[in-house]
């Protein structure tokens, strides 16, 4: 039911009186409305700008976000209002939706931002209304080509490990810039091309006389040279034909291919010609069949674009050009007929049939006008004038639709190009931030640590020597190290005596390792090890005990702690005695009595 | 020779026939001169007719409504009409909107005649709120007085059996088909017999408006129904 209607169910239900007094049965208990509220405005702060609107308006349809409780997730109690942080644009066509019963896809808005929006408020696409329905699937069509587009040209640039020879070479002759050698064939089928077609016509110039018979086509001249040529180029092109054949993944679908069929054609008056040179009846028809030579030109459009792109369009304006044939064809037949009947009072006239006239009729609608047909009578000549001026325009009709095509494909094929050139930049600009992420992460760990050996030492001016870090990141960054807690599995220990220090540096990493271990989840084993890690504080310097103090999980009176052989137990904060509550921050360490400085390299 | 000359002058004229209608159409078409006196841009505007209700306190005078209750209205009113009156084939297409499963055109014609007392073709804010307030907040006596006058097609303080049928068979169309049980085709008529043997107390054939009055006030059922829906609005 329609929002707007809903506001009539209670004239509904009071035009139900009229059936209460031919009722034979008595009627149901009406149903009470338990919290009948008066209606309130509630009010909608979006980003800061504020929407107001009546409570029922929004409970007119309960499935959606705001219709339902769910809406009271995001109440402010301090404000008494709801506060959403999305865009203000895009709740406006949302919140109009429930005021009016219709939604609408603004244009100016991207496609996915909208859809976004549309299903953070729990509204289905579907709804929109039929005025705008259109634009929307039009939009969302095109940034689902755009995306397979993508994900295609992504597979494409994939390596696949293990191709199989076939597959590599059909792999090199789709696309020339896998490889060198596929860039040769590329470019020598294209040169023979070239040749093939050059030699076509350069056969038929007239190449001066020989003395004692008349002017030859160069062709006639130099048979032999031209022979050798064409043999040549035939050679080549039947090779590439059976090597693509060999290399298809299916042949049969390969055959029935176009660019199959004009190879096959580019090669067969060659091979037609060498079985039927004997026979002089069929050599008529034979040299007509040199006319298919012509159609290695086609050959090119493996090689171009642009030609490929004409094609296709020409293929998707089908219809198009079927009007417009159509239409011509209506239209000569009718000023044909005209014409004749027109001119068929003159003398001489040049018009003798219908079919006669359909010779001046096309010349004249396609403004050739070459005047070798005139109408003299005055009919014709207005006729023929009317002819001429409705040529023009039923030619120009279909033209801009053929043209919008192939600006539109030829404009998607350039997107699809700029594309693939800026991925490169794309992907190296990816490879940047995420080096430049696990930089800051590592960076971080240092400085992390130092931080707190520095407040061991209760200077705290030193202490902010570390590159302050964000919130965020340095929640990112505990993140990470949880992650490198849980998979890394402890090594055993090796007992080392630690070695020697000398100076602050050193210091801070003794204090540093001493504070890791406390905060190591592996617990302690043997009683005799316990000491050692407490051994540091003979190391070097008389380090004030109060430097100690901070650590609340470092009690002297702690006994053993058992080294776990539990790999992976990281983050878990061990039982019994053990009181290691810090989770997992710092490096990895490796348990025992002497525990090797990993953290030596960071520093 | 005559047949040719006949036909060459015969297709000089059509030429030139051809020629002045279609130059006649090309001035047409640029507006500089026109055909018919009455074109069609004037009939648009007549169409739309917009219309303001009285003042509310008016209406509250006039009505049983409180004044939010009529602000509730009026809005519902407002947003489904915006330009201020009903015209009979909105108000068919909205009634028809509750109740999807049967063919409500024939009630929904009944129902606006009865709303639209004053008989222009268009049921105005006005006439909406006076329908509604009997039916709402009227007296029993209110209520029966509106159902005759609904059932009464032709206004003429009686109901036939025609009249009767038409309105049982236009609220069996409302039900549809999908019923269960599945109902008869002579229901509505059953159901007009069984209505008439109630009401018509000296059986001529028609019911008058004291009759209706009386039998509805004695039947106990009729009389807690009409009280059903006081607490809509």
């Amino acid at each position: 039911m329609a929002a707007g209607v809903a506001a009539w169910l209670p004239f509904a239900r009071a035009a139900a009186i009229g059936w209460m007094p031919v009722a034979n049965c008595p009627m149901p208990l009406a149903p009470t409305d338990k919290n009948k509220r008066q209606d309130e405005l509630i009010v909608l702060n979006v980003s800061g700008r504020r929407f107001e609107t009546w409570r029922t308006t929004l409970e007119r349809y309960p499935d959606t976000l705001l219709g339902s409780t769910e809406k009271e997730f995001f109440f402010n109690e301090d404000t008494k209002e709801y506060f959403f942080d999305r865009d203000p644009e895009v709740f406006r066509c949302v919140l109009n939706f429930y005021r009016t019963g219709k939604l609408h896809y603004p244009r100016y808005e991207c496609i996915s931002a909208y859809d976004d929006e549309l299903a953070f408020y729990g509204i289905l696409p579907e709804i929109i209304g039929d005025c705008c329905y259109e634009e929307y699937k039009d939009r969302k069509r095109e940034n689902a080509e755009r995306l397979q587009d993508d994900l295609d040209s992504e597979n494409n640039q994939e390596s696949m490990p293990s191709l199989s020879f076939r597959q590599t070479m059909w792999r090199a002759f789709e696309n020339p810039h896998t490889s060198t050698m596929a860039l040769v064939f590329y470019y020598v089928t294209g040169f023979f091309i070239a040749v093939s077609v050059i030699t076509n016509v350069v056969e038929t110039v007239p190449c001066g006389t020989v003395p004692g018979s008349k002017e030859l086509p160069c062709g006639e001249r130099y048979s032999v040279a031209f022979f050798c040529l064409d043999t040549a180029c035939v050679m080549i092109f039947t090779v590439e034909y059976l090597l693509r054949l060999f290399a298809a993944p299916s042949r049969y679908r390969f055959i029935r291919s176009v660019m199959s069929i004009i190879d096959v054609v580019a090669i067969m008056p060659y091979y037609i010609g060498l079985v039927m040179t004997n026979n002089e009846d069929v050599s008529g028809a034979f040299v007509t069949l040199r006319v298919f030579r012509v159609f290695r030109i086609f050959k090119f459009s493996r090689h171009s674009q642009g030609l490929r792109i004409l094609g296709y369009t020409l293929k998707s304006c089908a219809s198009e050009l079927g009007f417009l044939l159509f239409s011509l064809t209506m239209a000569i037949i009718i000023f044909a007929t005209v014409m004749f009947y027109a001119e068929k009072g003159s003398s001489a006239s040049k018009f003798t049939s219908i079919p006669a006239s359909f010779w001046y009729t096309i010349v004249t609608m396609t403004t050739l006008g070459y005047g070798d047909m005139v109408p003299k009578t005055i009919a014709g000549k207005i006729f023929g004038s009317i002819c001429s001026l409705s040529g023009v325009l039923v030619i120009a009709l279909p033209v801009p639709v053929i043209v919008s095509n192939f600006s539109r494909i030829y404009h998607q094929n350039q997107r699809a190009d700029k594309r693939r050139a800026q991925k490169k930049a794309r992907l190296a600009r990816i490879r940047v931030a995420k080096t430049g992420s696990s930089n800051a992460y590592l960076h971080s760990k240092r400085n992390g640590l130092l931080n707190e050996a520095l407040e061991l030492m209760g200077t705290p001016e030193e202490a902010h020597v570390g590159k302050t870090t964000s919130l965020i990141e340095s929640q990112h960054h505990h993140l990470l190290h949880c992650l490198e807690k849980t998979t890394v599995s402890p090594s055993p220990a090796t007992p080392t005596p630690p070695p020697p220090l000398s100076g602050f540096r050193t210091h801070i990493l003794k204090l540093v390792q001493l504070q890791k271990s406390k905060s190591v989840p592996f617990r302690v084993k043997s009683s005799e090890e316990a000491p050692e890690e407490w051994a540091v504080t003979e190391v070097g310097p008389a380090l004030p005990c109060s430097a100690l103090r901070p650590h609340p999980t470092l009690h002297p009176s702690h006994g053993p702690f058992s080294v776990t052989e539990a790999k992976g137990s990281a983050c878990q904060s061990p039982s019994s005695n053990g009181q290691i509550s810090r989770s997992c921050y710092g490096p990895q360490r490796r348990i025992s009595g002497g525990p090797t400085l990993v953290l030596g390299d960071a520093l | 020779m005559l047949t040719l000359e006949w036909e060459s002058e015969g297709l000089q004229t059509v030429g030139i026939v051809v020629i002045i209608c279609a130059s006649l159409k090309l001035l047409h078409l640029l507006g500089l001169i026109d055909f018919s006196e009455d074109s069609v841009e004037d009939e648009l505007e007549m169409a739309t007719v917009r219309h303001r209700p009285e003042a509310l306190e008016l209406l509250e005078a006039q009505s049983k409504f409180t004044k939010k209750e009529l602000q509730i209205l009026y809005r519902g009113f407002k947003n489904e009409c915006p330009s201020g009156v009903v015209n009979e084939d909105t108000f068919k297409e909205i009634y028809s909107q509750f109740f999807p499963q049967g063919d409500s055109t024939t009630y929904a014609h009944f129902l606006f005649n009865a709303f639209d007392t004053d008989h222009n073709g268009a049921v105005s804010f006005e006439d909406f709120i006076r329908g509604l307030s009997i039916l709402l907040r009227g007296t029993v006596q209110e209520k029966l007085n509106w159902a005759f006058n609904l059932y009464d097609i032709n206004k003429d303080g009686y109901i036939t059996k025609e009249e009767m049928l038409d309105i049982m068979k236009a609220i069996y169309d409302m039900m549809g088909k999908c019923t269960y049980p599945v109902l008869k085709e002579d229901a509505p008529r059953q159901h007009v017999e069984t209505f008439f043997q109630k009401m018509d107390k000296n059986k001529d054939g028609v019911v008058t408006i004291d009759e209706f009055i009386e039998s509805c006030q004695k039947d106990e059922n009729i009389m807690r129904s009409m009280q059903l829906f006081e607490n809509v609005i």
